[in-house]
């Protein structure tokens, strides 16, 4: 049936349950989409046969009167999080061919909740990146191009990349990411689609490749708030199994949906505007101001003093924990191993993860191990983390004079690929609003809120206070409401 | 800690970070890192600007209370699923190259 590929979530769900059309039939319009865009080298897996099971299980279901929340519904799989059976690589060579005997909590959340499985989402190499330009399975291509004329290949943001280039490319209508320091809302903004970072232990981490543990969260990503609202309910939830997993109910964030801020004061931080920052990022911004006082609320300007010093603290913690989780990376157990002729254990070590990370990997694990080495672990880690502290107590502060934030979410549209990534540097300064909410475990989004001069999508940012996805999602509804974003790439793939 | 921040890294310092990550390096490999880890480490060491000095480092981002489960035996007996994904299982064991001499 021509068009399915254009419902998001909601209207699939909803179009299946009246009758519209089958599951079959979604799921065939959807694999089919995938085969057809190779040229985004979006997916590592493909999993036809998986979304075809779930579909056959959607239309028993529905002729059976027992139907679940995401009955009917495919999605794609960031390929972080471990999928029983089907290959799980984190975009690195070092767990090439690596099938898990077990299955993450929260794909496992989704599958039950009747979703069906396109595939493994190309993604940066263990989520380090902001462009999706260290995945050992190649670049993934931006569905989106300059309105010049000049066809260059644009990032897709990462580390989700893969997700958000195969949601803009119309591919699957929605997907899972995971945010460490921005990596669902960057490639969100730069992509023209919405995406949630929950509060830190809203969604369980058992079963998600590790990358740095105190930051880690998944969240998903879709064409519009509602449908981050539907797909965040079916993957939020406690979980025994993560020491950090909150035990609390999950909210209904569907039914709680409103584009209504009356009451509700939203903070512009003043420290958010950063030399350099191309205009057009600064008349959205303003914009999207416009836009939430007309819905209703009262804006205020606050401060977050600290918030120069959030990527540089990032920069310490997030590598630090990373060269202590890829330590589990040993050749012995999973994934690759090199044992070079005559080579005993620590040289196969060394050999092992020499040939199986990606440089960015590396770069990240050798910080890691400096900044903890002795000597050397006051001066940065245990600094970093009072960093940290005070970090927070910004956000706290702000909260005494309004209930949500707004800022824009990347300080550009998306760059070309090659652009930043011979200046490791350049490319980490892209989180630089992404990275404070991160640290202090808040719930963010980002939304699309216009196009700027080359037609590219921009995105803004609603921060919430912790545990209210609801006010952030509310926020995020009134934006889309006014900014009427319904620019899509044009097929090129 | 103002001593150790101030400091750079040279190729010995990459070598031995290097080895203490059991990443095996080219001293190529080693060469074009130098310059990239000074690069990103002065930059972080815009830090020690901020006074710390009453803070407490950052343990839990959101309040919550570590968990303690009963000390009983939850999963096992799943040997053949634990080793399915080893480059060389043995024997039920793990194989790695001979450690003693």
């Amino acid at each position: 049936m021509a068009g399915i590929t254009d419902l998001g979530i909601a209207s699939i769900r909803d179009g299946f349950r009246a009758g519209d059309f089958s599951a079959r039939e979604v799921a065939d319009a959807f694999n089919t989409a995938v085969a057809g865009a190779k040229a985004l080298n979006a997916f590592i897996v493909e999993t036809p046969d998986h979304a075809i099971a779930a579909a056959e299980q959607a239309d028993r279901d529905r002729s059976e009167g027992t139907l679940k929340p995401l009955s009917g519904v495919p999605i794609g799989m960031k390929d972080l999080f471990a999928t029983r059976g089907v290959q799980t690589t984190a975009a690195s060579h070092i767990l090439e061919g690596f099938k898990p005997e077990y299955e993450s909590t929260v794909s496992a959340r989704l599958w039950a909740a009747g979703a069906g499985m396109l595939g493994k989402l190309n993604m940066d190499q263990f989520a380090m990146g902001s462009s999706n330009e260290t995945s050992a399975f190649g670049n993934v291509i931006s569905p989106w191009r300059r309105n010049d004329g000049g066809n260059a290949p644009l990032a897709p943001g990462g580390s989700s990349g893969g997700s958000s280039s195969a949601i803009a490319a119309r591919i699957v209508p929605g997907a899972t990411g995971t945010d460490t320091g921005g990596s669902i809302r960057q490639p969100a903004a730069f992509t023209g689609i919405s995406g949630i970072k929950p509060t830190y232990g809203r969604c369980s981490r058992w079963g998600i490749v590790a990358f740095a543990s105190s930051l880690d969260q998944a969240g998903p990503m879709a064409r519009d708030v509602k449908d981050c609202a539907i797909l965040l309910e079916a993957m939020s939830g406690f979980d025994p199994k993560d020491s950090t997993s909150l035990d609390l109910p999950v909210p209904n964030w569907e039914t709680g949906l409103s584009g209504d801020l009356r009451g509700k004061r939203i903070g512009i931080p003043k420290e958010y505007r950063v030399d350099g920052m191309p205009g057009e990022i600064d008349a959205l911004w303003e914009k999207g101001i416009a836009w939430v006082k007309d819905a209703g609320a009262e804006v205020v300007e606050v401060s977050l003093p600290h918030t120069k010093y959030a990527l540089p603290a990032y920069y310490i913690i997030a590598p630090a924990e990373a060269s202590s989780n890829l330590a589990r990376y040993d050749g012995v157990r999973y994934g690759l191993r090199e044992l070079p002729e005559g080579a005993g254990l620590q040289d196969m070590y060394a050999a092992t993860r020499a040939a199986g990370f990606g440089a960015e990997v590396k770069r990240r694990i050798l910080i890691g191990t400096y900044v903890l080495s002795a000597g050397f672990y006051d001066a940065y880690y245990t600094q970093a983390q009072k960093v940290r502290t005070l970090i927070a107590r910004d956000f706290d502060a702000a909260w005494e004079l309004c209930d949500l934030l707004l800022t824009p979410t990347a300080p550009s549209a998306a760059f070309a690929l090659g652009e930043k990534s011979a200046d490791p540097l350049a490319m980490y300064l892209n989180d630089v609003f992404t990275v404070p909410s991160s640290l202090a475990g808040l719930p963010a989004m980002s939304v699309p809120a216009g196009l700027d001069g080359q037609g590219l999508p921009l995105g803004l940012q609603v921060i919430g206070k912790a545990l209210d996805e609801q006010g952030v999602l509310n926020a995020g509804l009134a934006i889309e409401e006014r900014a009427g974003f319904t620019a899509r790439p044009e097929a090129w793939w | 800690m103002i001593a150790a921040r101030a400091m750079s890294v040279d190729s010995a310092t990459v070598r031995r970070i290097a080895s203490l990550a059991r990443i095996a390096t080219s001293d190529a490999e080693v060469e074009a890192m130098v310059p990239e880890l000074n690069n990103i480490l002065g930059w972080i060491e815009q830090l020690g600007e901020v006074d710390t000095s009453a803070v407490q480092p950052m343990t839990a981002v959101i309040a919550n209370t570590l968990r303690l489960r009963d000390d009983v035996v939850t999963d096992g007996d799943i040997r053949d699923r634990v080793l399915a994904n080893a480059p060389a299982a043995e024997h039920g064991f793990f194989g790695v190259p001979k450690v003693i001499e």
